[in-house]
């Protein structure tokens, strides 16, 4: 009413009431400049830290990703490797003696020398040859170019990471071995190619051979059993609840209580599953179906609530259409509301897979942190997982895990920013506008 | 089982009253939405209900298919009859119902999935075509009875969500024919088009009350006034007075009716 006695009445209070909207106007453009600039602070702090966060990690990690190697010429010496002993052998000698051949002032016959030049090679250097020759008996009294992995120190040494000037009785190469090394990159028998290995390999004690095979492999199939378990169930529990269930009591109880199962700190559930599926049921530990299961208890709740969201945003409009023809509650459900939610409800379920994929603490309690060498054959076979590999390689003493922990951090990142790219183009993709 | 039912009504020789509607409550809850509305509402004609917004036209309106039972908290109480049945019958099943009662809503509502899937996708639920040809014919003389044939035949298999807004509309209107319904519901079917879809749909209606029983509510009296031969009007969830059109609006009985159209509530 007020506005219709200014617009009637042209007097002063027209003047007066501009003059009121244009002080609090300055006062209203203040508080949204504020607000502005906090917000932008917010986002810059934000960006800041996972810039910090991703820069250390590449900075502390980038080494890991090559991996020093050492190209040798050896000669499978057959007093060495006798047919009739295969696959047992002297492959460690044979490879110190090709060493031996190659490097200036190396008495063969000192003991201690001989075991030091031993150490230059990585420990599986052995094993590789040893299994080249199983497989091709005919190697032996031959001369083979072979490839391999340095041991740790070296590639220490030769990523700069071992400072030369340090005193000798500190560091962890003397000065013989450092001039064995100058010796065998003056020679280019010394190469540094993209670490395959990290990948490829399983894990190891030795940081130049281990890799992340076991614990990818691991992670697939803990995250594949999660999958399995909780996308139809949770599927199936929030249809039942948003369109058929009656809304009374009972109803809310159930509905507060999802809520409380996806506010569960994870360990409860490392312990539950601790005690009901290995204690009572008895299945394997550290495997990753266990582990899928234990993963499936906290994604369920996240696939339930993202579920009901995508199904309450599907308009009533479209529900009512389909009534109005006479399709059945089941109908409208499963021909019209389900799929119009699909998109919403698969990105609700990467991302909770995602959370799965990072979540630690349940796989430490069921023993996904044991030290396995071969990778998993399947969900039954004790393995780790990618964020118990990065907790078990961070425990590690050696030098060698520093990078390599790192490293597996980034690869653990690389699939989690994946799955959520996928899950954000999914949900831009099929954002529908009604 | 409808087929029983207009044997009945012919044997019986009663009249063309096609719904028949005694003492309607609904409550939502608490809320008290109609009150004790009777109403016969003929074959073959238009019915349009009219009154201020709040006042119970939709409700009432989705009574007649059932609708409302999809709401938890609404409750019907009453006796409704179409073709002399109870639909609220223990026995009658408001999802086949619904198939004889078609409905038109207020946005049109398009699934979104090709043309001709929106059209066919009532007779196949309902198993209304045995053949592929079967379907196609239903397909194209609903589309022809909802006047939008021409505009889509070459264009059927595009999806319905990306006609223009009249042309969805008729496309709702077409799909709700699909069924052979014997009445269909219009609850404020032009009041998201502009005038021009708004002429094509009332051309529209005007053409449906050859075959079916119309009902359509409508927030405008000039819109009642063009497409119906009946005007129910509603205020409070009474219904205040039912006559034909031409007299409701030139000699309102009620001095509530005459308030409204001339303006004064609503
Ligand atoms: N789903 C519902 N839940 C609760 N109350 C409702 C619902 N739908 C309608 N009402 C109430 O019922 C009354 C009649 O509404 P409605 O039939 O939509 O009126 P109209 O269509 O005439 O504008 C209104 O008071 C409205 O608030
Ligand atoms: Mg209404």
């Amino acid at each position: 009413m007020a506005d219709v006695t200014a617009a009637t009445d042209p007097g002063p209070k027209t003047g007066s009431t501009a003059d009121a909207v244009r002080a609090s106007l300055a006062r209203r453009n203040r508080k949204q400049k504020i607000l502005q600039v906090l917000g932008l602070g917010a986002i810059s702090f934000a960006f800041l830290m996972l810039f910090i966060l991703i820069a250390s990690l590449v900075s502390s990690g980038y080494q890991a990703f090559t991996q020093t190697h050492i190209t040798l010429e050896v000669f499978i010496d057959p007093e060495e490797v006798p047919l009739e002993r295969l696959p047992r052998g002297g492959f460690d000698d044979v490879l110190e003696a090709s060493l031996a051949s190659v490097l200036k002032d190396v008495d063969p016959d000192d003991r201690a020398t001989m075991r030091a030049l031993g150490g230059l090679p990585s420990n599986g250097a052995q094993f590789r040859l040893r299994d080249r020759v199983v497989e091709d008996p005919d190697l032996i009294g031959q001369t083979i170019t072979m490839t391999v992995p340095v041991s740790d120190p070296y590639d220490q040494l030769n990523k700069g990471l071992i400072d030369r000037r340090t005193p000798e009785e500190n560091r962890r190469l003397k000065d013989f071995e450092i001039a064995w090394f100058d010796q065998l990159v003056a020679m280019e028998a010394i190469s540094k190619p993209l670490n395959t290995g990290l990948i490829s390999n399983p894990d190891s004690r030795f940081p130049e051979l281990a890799g992340l095979k076991g614990a990818l492999i691991g992670s697939f199939w803990a995250l594949f059993v999660c999958f399995v378990i909780s996308f139809p169930l949770g599927i199936g529990a929030a249809i039942y609840l948003e369109e058929f269930a009656p809304k009374n009591k009972f109803s809310d109880f159930v509905e507060v209580n999802i809520n409380n199962l996806a506010a569960v700190p994870s360990v409860v559930f490392g312990l539950l599953a601790l005690a009901v599926f290995i204690g009572w049921f008895g299945l394997p530990r550290s495997a990753p179906f266990v582990g899928g299961m234990t993963l499936a208890l906290m994604t369920m709740p996240t696939i339930i609530i993202a579920t009901r969201a995508a199904l309450k945003a599907v308009p009533p409009s479209i529900r009512e259409a389909a009534l109005g023809v006479g399709a059945s509650k089941h109908q409208v459900v499963f021909g019209h509301v389900l799929p119009l939610a699909m998109p919403g409800i698969l990105t609700g379920t990467i991302i909770g897979l995602a959370q799965a994929l990072g979540e630690t603490a349940p796989l430490l309690l069921i023993g996904m942190n044991a030290f396995i060498t071969s990778a998993p054959s399947g969900p039954f076979d004790s393995a780790t997982a990618l964020p118990t590999q990065i907790f078990i390689w961070a425990d590690s003493p050696e030098r060698g895990f520093v990078s390599r922990t790192s490293a597996a951090i980034l690869v653990l990142l690389g699939f989690l920013i994946t799955m959520n790219a996928v899950s954000i183009y999914l949900r831009n993709k099929f954002e529908r506008n009604w | 089982m409808m087929n029983d039912m207009r044997k009945i009504e012919r044997d019986t020789a009663v009249s063309d009253i096609k719904i028949h509607a005694r003492d309607v409550q609904v409550f939502y809850g608490d809320t008290h939405a109609i009150k004790d509305v009777s109403v016969d509402i003929l074959d073959k004609t238009v019915t349009a209900f009219i009154g201020p917004s709040g006042c119970g036209k939709s409700t009432f309106l989705r009574c007649l298919n059932r609708m409302n039972d999809t709401i938890d908290i609404a409750r019907v109480k009453g006796d409704i009859q179409i073709d002399g049945n109870d639909i609220y019958h223990p026995s009658i099943d408001p999802v086949q119902l619904r198939a004889k009662v078609g409905m038109v809503f207020q946005k049109p509502n398009p699934f979104p999935k090709s043309i001709y899937d929106n059209i066919a996708y009532g007779p196949r639920i309902h198993g209304l075509a045995k053949t592929k040809a079967e379907l196609d014919e239903i397909v194209e003389r609903s589309l022809r009875r909802g006047a939008i044939w021409d505009e889509v035949k070459d264009r059927l298999h595009e999806p319905g969500t990306g006609l223009s807004g009249g042309q969805q509309q008729r496309l709702c209107i077409a799909r709700a024919v699909a069924t052979e319904p014997e009445v269909l519901l219009m609850d404020e079917p032009c009041s998201a088009l502009d005038p021009i879809a708004t002429a094509q749909v009332e051309d529209l209606i005007d053409e449906l009350r050859r075959n079916y029983s119309v009902v359509i509510v409508t927030h405008s009296m000039q819109q009642a006034a063009r497409v119906s031969q009946n005007t129910a009007f509603f205020h409070l969830g009474n219904l205040v007075e039912y006559r034909e059109t031409g007299q409701i609006f030139t000699n309102p009985e009620d001095p509530r009716t005459e308030s409204y159209i001339t303006g004064r509530i609503g």
